[in-house]
């Protein structure tokens, strides 16, 4: 009792202590005020007039940091995509290696974080040659005098200098894209592939392979140059996620058990529909940042507003086309099939969402929705086994995006001179692009990936062992289980 | 008239099922346990700590049979689970004293079917 008292009283003490100087400042002011109050006013100046760079320059630094928010605020929503991205593939995949899955999930981000800001930046906008950065590439330490914007721009990162925000907040935009990009990878492979082959090869995407054929077609390379479009990434994020992917399960195979020997094939359920369902979800509203955003600046709102309602509505189709073919196709409708088809909706439209009529991207949604669930059987008939649709979604409706902006463009709808689409006149020259585009960056990142993934299975292994893939990845990956309160008292 | 408990690996449930209906054994009741036996435990870690666990996942069936089906449905749950490593599982013959038909009310022999 004693004791606590006399803390008390010190504790009080120190207190009153510390604030004597605040205490002090009171009463000095309180004598200060009343020896001014007697003196007599001072006159005051006339008010300076108001110039045109003043306003210009108030005008300018408001820009910026309106334009700044708005790139910011839609990043945070791209990277709150990697919480939709964790979800649908946990959800969408077996118990026994959810805290694999979801490690993977988390760790990919870390790891985009690094390389791109190594040498993923560099190499994606630096000034270089028509087909990588060669300037500033390490360490985002190039020259650079952002947030000044076109002829006023001086510095190395030439071709991402039609944004006039400062340099971090456009690394910080496109790195987040690049995170996604990674962790499309992360659920063609669930459920076998080694932890460390992947942590490799995601540092190898993210730094080299993701950035080089971003600079093809954002980093002024050779695909820009052609008059290819790709606004938000149907091409740059998602088919690279999407071939490297594929690439990726080529090479590692399919879970045992799922395709059997006789030539049927195994269903093999996902454990949490609703962990995938509130996935779905979360990637829909990140998706309000990663299209809209991608204007980088917030103009006069009218841009940002169209595309957020191409967005949304390409994706509201996709979901109704996707569930009325899962519907038709197996009876009854497939909840997985119906998040599979927002999400291709989505892909869609990330392409060609500024470039576009609201119209259009109803179409493109459409058919986007009945694509994914025609990929979904396709793969499986072929016996590539993709666990959560990842190759459907990401590589098929990327490229169909891509080639979408070819068929519906309008130019300048948002203010970019796209030339108009076959369906508006404009012939087969932004189709053409189009096509290239989609097959150089196929060609080059499968057999990259192709290249990287052989390397890794050779030097530290791709598959886990059968006994491992059996008992669940997260005992044989992590030490630990997912679950484990589920099995009762299984320890004191 | 015997019931007949069979505790196998988790992932030979498929392989089990089709070799008793191939034995046209096709009446069964299957539960997730967790059981132990010669099988070690494997170690599982947390947050700097680890432990040993030693119950580890199984699968039961039991199928009531009548007597003159109880070689085939052994043999087949064997073929179906057995792989040769420790932890293939147990099989046990219990009696069975009555059994009865909820639908019908029928008993004895002609319930089993």
């Amino acid at each position: 009792m004693k004791k606590t008292i006399g803390i008390l009283i010190f504790l009080i003490g120190l207190i009153v202590i510390m604030n004597m100087p605040a205490l002090a400042e009171d009463a000095m002011t309180g004598t200060a005020g009343t020896a001014v109050a007697g003196a007599a006013p001072p006159a005051t100046p006339p008010p300076k007039a108001v110039t045109q760079e003043a306003l210009d320059a108030v005008k300018s630094s408001l820009q910026v940091g309106i334009d700044t928010t708005w790139v910011l605020f839609t990043a945070f929503l791209v990277f709150f995509m990697n919480l939709g991205f964790a979800m649908v593939e946990s959800g969408l995949c077996r118990a026994k290696n959810t805290v694999n899955i979801l490690t993977k999930n988390f760790i990919v981000f870390a790891i985009s974080s690094a390389a791109f800001w190594v040498i993923g930046w560099g190499l994606m906008f630096g000034n270089g040659n028509s087909f990588a950065g060669l300037e500033g590439l390490f360490f985002v330490s190039g020259a650079d005098n952002s947030p000044a914007i076109g002829d006023t721009y001086k510095g190395v990162y030439t071709a991402i200098n039609w944004t006039g925000v400062p340099l971090w907040a456009k690394f910080f935009f496109q790195l987040v894209f690049a995170g996604t990009a990674a962790t499309i990878v992360s659920g063609a492979v669930a459920e076998r592939i080694k932890f460390h082959s992947f942590v490799i090869f995601s540092f190898l995407l993210v730094g080299i392979l993701y950035p080089i054929t971003g600079h093809w077609i954002w980093g002024g390379g050779f695909l820009a140059s052609l008059g290819m479009f790709d606004f938000a990434g149907s091409t740059v994020v998602h088919s690279v996620g999407g071939w490297a992917a594929l690439a990726g399960v080529i090479l590692l195979g399919s879970r045992i058990g799922k395709y059997r020997k006789d030539g049927s094939i195994n269903p093999i359920f996902g454990h949490s529909m609703s962990m995938a369902t509130l996935g779905g979800i979360v990637l829909w509203f990140g998706w309000f940042g990663f299209n809209p955003g991608s204007t980088m600046g917030v103009g006069d709102g009218s841009a940002i507003a169209h595309i957020a309602v191409t967005t949304n509505t390409a994706a509201a189709m996709a979901i109704l086309s996707s569930t009325a073919t899962s519907w038709f196709l197996q009876k009854k409708p497939d909840l997985s099939m119906i998040i599979n088809g927002s999400l291709a909706g989505l892909v869609a439209i990330t392409a060609p969402c500024a470039f576009v009529s609201v119209g259009s991207a109803a179409i493109i949604g459409l058919i986007a929705g009945v694509l994914v669930v025609l990929a979904v059987m396709m793969f499986d008939r072929i016996r590539i086994d993709d666990p959560v649709g990842a190759l459907s979604v990401h590589l098929v409706n990327g490229i169909w995006g891509t080639l979408a902006v070819g068929l519906f463009a309008v130019d300048k709808i948002t203010g970019t001179a796209t030339g108009n689409g076959l369906f508006y006149g404009g012939g087969f020259k932004l189709l053409g692009a189009q096509a290239t585009g989609v097959a150089a960056v196929g060609a080059f990142t499968f057999i990259a990936s192709l290249i990287v993934w052989y390397v890794i299975k050779q030097v530290a292994g791709l598959r886990v062992s059968r006994e491992e893939e059996i008992t669940g990845l997260d005992l044989g990956e992590h030490g630990a289980k997912a679950y484990p309160d589920f099995q009762g008292f299984l320890t004191k | 008239m015997k019931l007949i408990v069979a505790i196998v690996q988790p992932e030979k449930l498929t392989d089990v099922k089709q070799a008793l209906s191939e034995a046209r054994v096709g009446k069964m009741t299957v539960s997730n346990v967790i059981g132990c036996g010669s099988q070690g435990g494997y170690m599982e870690s947390y947050r700097g700590t680890f432990t040993e666990v030693n119950l580890l996942d199984k699968v039961r069936f039991e199928i009531a049979v009548n007597d003159d089906f109880v070689k085939p449905a052994i043999d087949a749950i064997i073929r179906g689970a057995r792989t040769g490593k420790i932890g293939d599982g147990k099989i046990f013959v219990v009696p069975l004293e009555e059994c009865i038909r909820v639908r019908t009310g029928e008993s004895g022999t002609d319930a089993i079917g």
